[in-house]
């Protein structure tokens, strides 16, 4: 059985659906094909699959974007560096040519075309950067790994000396760049030192620790403008042993081969070729090629930069000088070295970004493997990334789910097909800020606060929840989006998209909120339940614990005789008459709902002076009659005033204020729960009247 | 009708194509596939919407198909029609080129039409 996974993939982005098939025809048995309808998509296929792509046969007359638009895209993102792209087009015309090989392309094909001739072209091409392509997989990882573990804490250290030192933070990484130029010359030169290109970069990169011994230098000698005496050059020259010592004091990493290299470049890298320098006076080749070279480059840096004492020579003068051994003598081999290398210094020099010198020590491990055919582990692990390919989009076809991934640079959204299919939307959209068919769907706002959220997210918990309406195919349906913010791990890392999906959850949500309108209502009168009045009551206390509120409970008066005398349905209709009165009776905020029975309860919240509101409310609930019956409603009142504002408190106070209306016989009025200085400590004074017939009437209770 | 037969007959050149693509099965399949190809509805379109900068696109694409496939005809007035078009432009040739470029697609395709037929549909 053939598997795809075994054929390499070649993108055709032309606009023409008869030139890609021919093309596709021609090399559709030997490798898997890709296709694009013009630039944009192949940007995007390339933003997918990346270095998966073997090759690209590109086409220039294109619409949305053209052909060269895409390979300026494969510049800006460096993919044109990993990929060939063979251009073909009827195109003949010399400028676009030369154009195209501007910007990077490998080959160009010029229709009509040969069957064999673009077969053969396109083999090539491909074979010549498929191992380069495989190296490059799998010391990037390498690279990586070691990188994160030896660069930072050089980078500190030695900007810490030259902090101190007062010297400009580029002595050490032209030290490292002049370091690693000379040894390369000087392998191509010499085995004898039995330099491997891994000895190079440690050596290379230990150079930066040459200096940290004048940590223990006093600061006066170290940047003092003039000569040195005798006494502070005795104490300057310790620095070299110092430096070495901190290094083998150091209580872990002894075995590490950057450990061991620094500590010879920072003890020998004042001996001199004739045995005349410090401290130990070592000859020739006692002294580590490390610390030679390491020299050497101190020195030319030294004499190429302004220091306090000198102004900086050129570098033709500053060779020259060290050519004719008025800098100290040196191996004459290096010297030789230097020689072959001189012209390159100052434009290494000028290029030396931490970027390219990552470049170059990619390259550089890039050729020692390739010497020792040790592609297992890159091998592995393209295999294991195909393998978690195939699961991902195997199971993301089963699922009935919209899955997306955005990656910020380029700015590029992904779906999985089912996704696409059911929001209407191509699977690849670049630019999705800017697309039309994107912002039909999530309206900006929604879009920009789940953008707030990811970017507000952390490495160590970078999920987030988001519910917001979608509009698909002219219909707003509630999605519950979970998204996985990507960050980089660099320091400080940085966000760099998002994988997640959206579930539309629009069914189930409607369903929760008519349970939950189901359950907080009461069926009958319409009116919030019990439940539900104390949870939004207990909301309320909390979200503005210094208000003041009042809890009224109320009672239907003869309620039961309506009943006996109309039966229930009638019964229920005079509820469902107070229900409305009570609510035309309050105000917007106000919560009233329907305790159970005949019994009601409104909560409000109150300024200055509660009784008017109070009065207010009840001579609108009671008074009156509903057909025969006549509306009289027994009231209590409990205000946080003089009862605690918690829910159960109030609501206790206001039914026992009940309870004394009630009890003392005086229906048709309505009491405050009030507490009395008394003995008994609480006691209620039952209040009246209404229409204000009967103001003053009192009753009394204790609470038990 | 050979497939030999249809190339003479649109005034392509049967022999250079099967030199290219050195396979009679491949050819036949695209020279089938062109009466699919919607380069030249996509021109008409263009062209009667004085949308000169897709009607280049449109041209060049013919210009493209018909040169890998040998029809030398169609290809020689699809070349001097996109010419004409470049940038754009509404050239004063356009018109007239337009015309025999029509005229070269109908011969064309009439007779890939009657190989299509003489092959078994």
């Amino acid at each position: 059985m053939e598997r795809m996974a075994d054929k390499q993939k070649i993108l055709i982005v032309d606009d023409s659906e008869m030139n890609r098939s021919i093309l596709a025809d021609m090399l559709g048995e030997e490798y898997e094909i890709l296709e694009a309808e013009n630039g944009s998509e192949g940007v995007a296929m390339l933003n997918k699959y990346n270095t998966e792509i073997s090759l690209v046969l590109l086409d220039i007359v294109m619409p949305v974007m053209d052909g060269f638009g895409v390979l300026t895209m494969m510049n800006k993102y460096r993919w044109i560096n990993e990929i060939p792209v063979i251009m073909i087009s009827a195109e003949r015309g010399s400028s676009h040519v030369e154009r195209a090989f501007e910007l990077g392309i490998t080959d160009f094909i010029s229709r009509p075309f040969d069957a064999l001739i673009v077969h053969r072209r396109v083999v090539n091409t491909i074979l010549l950067y498929a191992k380069q392509k495989k190296l490059t997989a799998m010391v990037a990882e390498q690279i990586y790994e070691k990188e994160q573990r030896s660069s930072l804490m050089i980078d500190i250290l030695s900007h810490i000396v030259e902090f101190r030192n007062g010297e400009s933070g580029l002595h050490v990484r032209h030290v490292h760049t002049i370091t690693e130029l000379l040894l390369t010359v000087l392998v191509q030169r010499t085995d004898r030192y039995h330099l491997s290109q891994t000895d190079i970069s440690v050596i290379s990169t230990a150079s930066a620790l040459h200096d940290i011994g004048k940590i223990a230098i006093p600061e006066e000698i170290l940047n003092k403008p003039g000569r040195f005496t005798k006494e502070e050059f005795e104490i300057m020259k310790t620095h070299s042993m110092v430096g070495a010592e901190m290094l083998k004091g150091l209580p872990i990493y002894q075995d590490e081969p950057l450990v061991k290299a620094a500590y010879e470049i920072c003890r020998w890298h004042h001996e001199r070729w004739d045995g005349r320098g410090y401290p130990d006076g070592l000859k020739g080749d006692e002294i580590p090629i490390s610390a030679q070279m390491v020299a050497l480059a101190d020195v030319y840096d030294a004499l190429t930069s302004e220091r306090v004492y000198k102004p900086a020579f050129s570098h033709s003068q500053a060779v020259q000088m060290i050519l004719n051994g008025e800098c100290g003598t040196f191996n004459p081999l290096l010297m030789d070295c230097l020689r072959d290398c001189a012209d390159d210094i100052p434009q290494e020099l000028g290029n030396d970004t931490a970027e390219r010198r990552n470049q170059r020590e990619m390259q550089n491990v890039a050729r020692e493997l390739h010497k020792h055919e040790e592609l297992t582990a890159s091998e592995r692990t393209l295999e294991l990334l195909e393998h978690e390919r195939m699961k991902y989009s195997f199971f993301a076809s089963l699922t009935k789910e919209t899955q997306f991934e955005y990656t910020l640079n380029p700015p590029c959204l992904m779906l999985n097909s089912w996704g696409a299919e059911k929001l209407g939307l191509p699977e690849i959209i670049m630019d999705p800020y800017q697309d039309a068919q994107v912002q039909a769907i999530m309206v900006a706002s929604e879009r920009d606060s789940l953008a707030d959220a990811l970017h507000s997210t952390t490495p160590g918990s970078p999920v987030v929840q988001y519910d917001c309406k979608l509009t698909l195919a002219g219909e707003e349906r509630w999605h519950r989006i979970v998204a996985r913010a990507s960050w980089s791990s660099e320091e400080p890392p940085r966000y760099s998209g998002c994988i997640g999906k959206a579930i539309d959850v629009h069914n189930s949500r409607i369903q929760m909120e008519n349970l939950e309108r189901q359950a907080s209502h009461d069926a009958l009168t319409g009116l919030v339940n019990r439940d539900y009045a104390k949870k939004r009551i207990i909301e309320r206390l909390q979200d503005r614990p210094g208000g003041r509120y009042a809890l009224a409970i109320l009672d239907l008066d003869y309620f039961k005789s309506a009943n006996d005398t109309y039966g229930h349905m009638f019964g229920d209709e005079v509820l469902k008459f107070l229900a409305d009165r009570i609510r035309h009776s309050i105000r917007g905020g106000d919560i009233a709902a329907r305790v159970g029975g005949d019994e009601f309860l409104i909560f409000l919240e109150y300024k200055d002076e509660l009784e008017s509101t109070i009065e207010g409310v009840y001579s609108r609930v009671s008074g009156g009659v509903y057909q025969d019956f006549a509306i009289s409603v027994s009231m209590g009142v409990a205000s946080t005033d003089i009862v605690e504002a918690e829910y159960d408190a109030l609501f206790r106070c206001a039914d026992q204020a009940l309870y004394v209306v009630k009890k003392s016989g005086n229906k048709g009025h309505y009491a405050y729960y009030q507490k009395e200085h008394g003995a008994m400590g609480q006691a209620i004074s039952a209040v009246s009247p209404i229409d204000g017939s009967e103001a003053g009437e009192e009753a009394a209770c204790e609470e038990e | 009708m050979t497939l030999k037969e249809c190339y003479a007959a649109m005034g392509g050149n049967y022999d250079e194509v099967m030199g290219r693509l050195r396979s009679e099965r491949l050819v036949q399949k695209f020279v089938l596939k062109f009466l699919d190809d919607g380069s030249f509805d996509l021109l008409c379109r263009s062209m009667e919407g004085a949308d000169y900068e897709e009607a280049f696109r449109a041209a060049h694409t013919i210009k493209g198909v018909c040169s890998n496939l040998a029809f030398n005809e169609l290809l020689d007035s699809g070349s001097q029609l996109t010419e004409a078009l470049r940038g754009g432009n509404c050239g004063p040739e356009v018109e007239r080129l337009y015309e025999q470029v029509k005229a070269d697609y109908a011969r064309t395709v009439q007779a890939i039409r009657a190989f299509q037929e003489g092959a078994g549909g």
